[in-house]
């Protein structure tokens, strides 16, 4: 078992069938295949432990991952954003790689950096090597570096039977007709991307790369390519929604859209009420998941959004809210915090199980001893199965499908001379799922300003982690333990959220 | 015993199938002889020729054993004897 058959199957299948296109350059299945285990002879060749692309999407993409498959190798996608400071530790532990990059990084020994033009140019041409797949199942496919509630990223592993249940179970192969195509813009470092690849392969449906969001081109795209699906975070969603509402475009122009699949963080009820309402030939699709369950756990479908819509009150009206219902060969449970089963309607931590739930990081498995996964969300189920959202068990801050840490945010400003205490909580946005608020308690005698702090982290941290709003306070609020009661802090700026 | 992953070729035609669920015996032929990872190749029996097609699932009535069929063939999948049937599969909407 092996992520390499969902494309050997693609190709066998619909060799000549266009596979992928970027940049205006097209792609199919056969040469996606060959150019797999080209690069596979290659990471072979150079005795690395782990195949990693930092990189926006490419066809490099599909075939590194690919490749890697078939050489044994686990992949590695990080995330090109990153500073230096944030990336040299990610990069420690997985040394020696095969690093394809357009990013400058220092000489490692024992590494190999390409761009992704080279690795490309070296791939789609020569001889196919006879090649023998490293073949089992429980062997590490993907190594994805996600945000942990301290800070430090956390490596979460996927191994093939994960990834390959996940797709039998939820992809009918060559499902796809041969008009379909996909407009995928999640980066490739996201579970989203992962998974965006395999299932459009499986279904042997044409993928249109986007590698750089941008509402405009998106709807352009949209047109040019006929695409008929697409995978959007809730923030892409609400600027495409947005741009379409203020462009003169017309709606043939989307003409050929079918179906929208939104998820990576909560959708705010009025953006997809305002999407369902302005693009009434779409079918909405939301998905929960996380990168420890290979993506999707839970659908809501086309056919709940509809019925939602045509309620004006009452359970089905609210499932517009809802993340949907399990997968076939996927449970899910509601536990409280001492471990009991919650009957529907009350709250508690999300448990997962099923054969596509790995719920391992490096070296370390987090499943029970029955295998159910805590999600680390909140959440409770209606009547029906359908599956609610409310909130981190934990306290990430989820703006636009990003994972952000307050710990990341707070660890630098404790480090500010003038600030006495500080925390960084999510509130919600419209826009972003949830955007960065922040309460800082000054040092007596001592002047910040919010233009200041906002620099302060620009500089050291990333753009997305600049807060919304800033308040100074007296004091934060702190339990009998010395728990910062986070809950209270959001309530503050709850009032002037937009 | 296969183990699921398990990649099987047909010793009569093209079709090769890869185990999905644990099957307790080895008992799987294509076109009325065993399947093996590299098996030598031979005539297949006319009457258990009815093809297996790429992408579709075999199980047995039972459901003790499934096989995902990873490339096509002539012969017809066998378990133990019996003949392998597709199974249907819920269609889901797309979610990536």
């Amino acid at each position: 078992m092996n992520i390499a058959l969902l494309l050997q199957m693609a190709a066998e299948a619909c060799p000549d069938r266009c596979a992928l296109t970027h940049d205006g350059r097209h792609y199919t299945f056969s040469e996606l295949y060959n150019g797999a285990e080209r690069a596979a002879h290659h990471f072979l060749a150079a005795e690395v432990k782990f195949v990693a692309l930092m990189d926006v999407s490419s066809p490099a993409v599909p075939i590194a991952l690919m490749g890697a498959a078939m050489a044994g190798v686990p992949y590695a996608p990080i995330n090109y954003r990153l500073s230096e400071a944030q990336l040299k530790p990610l990069l420690d532990r997985i040394s020696p790689a095969y690093l394809i990059t357009g990013e400058e990084v220092p000489e490692r020994q024992g590494w190999v950096v390409q761009s992704s033009e080279e690795f490309m140019n070296i791939v789609l041409a020569g001889e196919n090597p006879d090649l023998t797949w490293h073949d089992d199942p429980s062997a590490v496919a993907v190594q994805l570096f996600t945000s942990g509630t301290t800070g430090e990223p956390k490596a979460a592993l996927l191994r093939h039977e994960h990834l390959v249940s996940y797709i039998l179970g939820s992809v009918e192969f060559m499902g796809a007709g041969e008009d379909e195509a996909a407009l995928v813009s999640v980066p490739p470092y996201h579970i989203a991307g992962i998974s965006a690849v395999m299932s459009n392969i499986y279904a042997c449906r044409h993928i249109v790369q986007l590698p750089n969001f941008d509402p405009e081109i998106w709807l352009a795209l949209c047109a040019e390519e006929s695409v008929t699906s697409a995978f959007v975070v809730p923030t892409m969603l609400s600027r495409i929604i947005e741009s379409l509402q203020q462009s003169a475009m017309e709606s043939e122009a989307l003409a050929s859209l079918r179906s929208i699949a939104y998820g990576g963080g909560k959708m705010p009820v009025p953006v997809i009420e305002n999407a369902l309402a302005l693009l009434p030939g779409v079918n909405f699709t939301n998905a929960y998941g996380l990168t420890e369950t290979s993506s999707t756990i839970t659908l809501l479908d086309p056919d709940d959004h509809r019925a939602a819509l045509e309620q004006s009150d009452g359970p089905i009206s609210a499932r517009l809210g809802s993340v949907g219902r399990p997968l076939p060969a996927v449970e899910i449970e509601i536990r409280d915090e001492g471990g009991a089963v919650m009957p529907p309607l009350q709250s508690g931590e999300i448990y997962v199980r099923g054969p596509q739930v790995s719920g391992e990081y490096e070296g370390r498995s987090v499943l029970d001893d029955a295998g159910w996964f805590p999600t680390r969300d909140a959440g409770y189920v209606d009547e029906e199965g359908y599956l609610f959202l409310s909130g981190r068990a934990d306290d990430v801050i989820v703006r636009g499908g990003e994972n952000i840490s307050p710990g990341e945010i707070e660890d630098l400003l404790h480090q500010h001379g003038a600030v006495s205490d500080v925390a960084a909580v999510g509130v919600p946005s419209e826009e972003w799922g949830e955007t960065i608020a922040l309460a800082v308690v000054t040092k007596a005698g001592q002047i910040i300003t919010e233009d200041g702090l906002r620099e302060l982290i620009r500089q050291h941290l990333r753009s997305s982690r600049v807060p919304e709003m800033i308040h100074f306070v007296s004091e934060l609020p702190y339990n009998e333990t010395g728990k910062l009661l986070r809950r209270e802090v959001r309530q503050w700026f709850a009032t002037e959220a937009i | 015993m296969m183990k699921p992953g398990t990649r099987l070729k047909s010793a009569v035609c093209d079709a090769e199938i890869m185990i999905i669920k644990i099957a307790e015996s080895d008992d799987l032929t294509c076109g009325g002889h065993l399947m093996a990872e590299a098996p030598e190749k031979t005539e297949g029996d006319a009457d258990s020729m009815h093809g297996c097609l790429i992408g579709k699932r075999y199980v047995n009535a039972e459901e003790t054993i499934e096989v995902l069929c990873v490339k096509s063939g002539d012969g017809s999948l066998y378990y133990e004897g019996q003949e392998l049937m597709t199974k249907d599969t819920k269609k889901l909407p797309s979610s990536d």
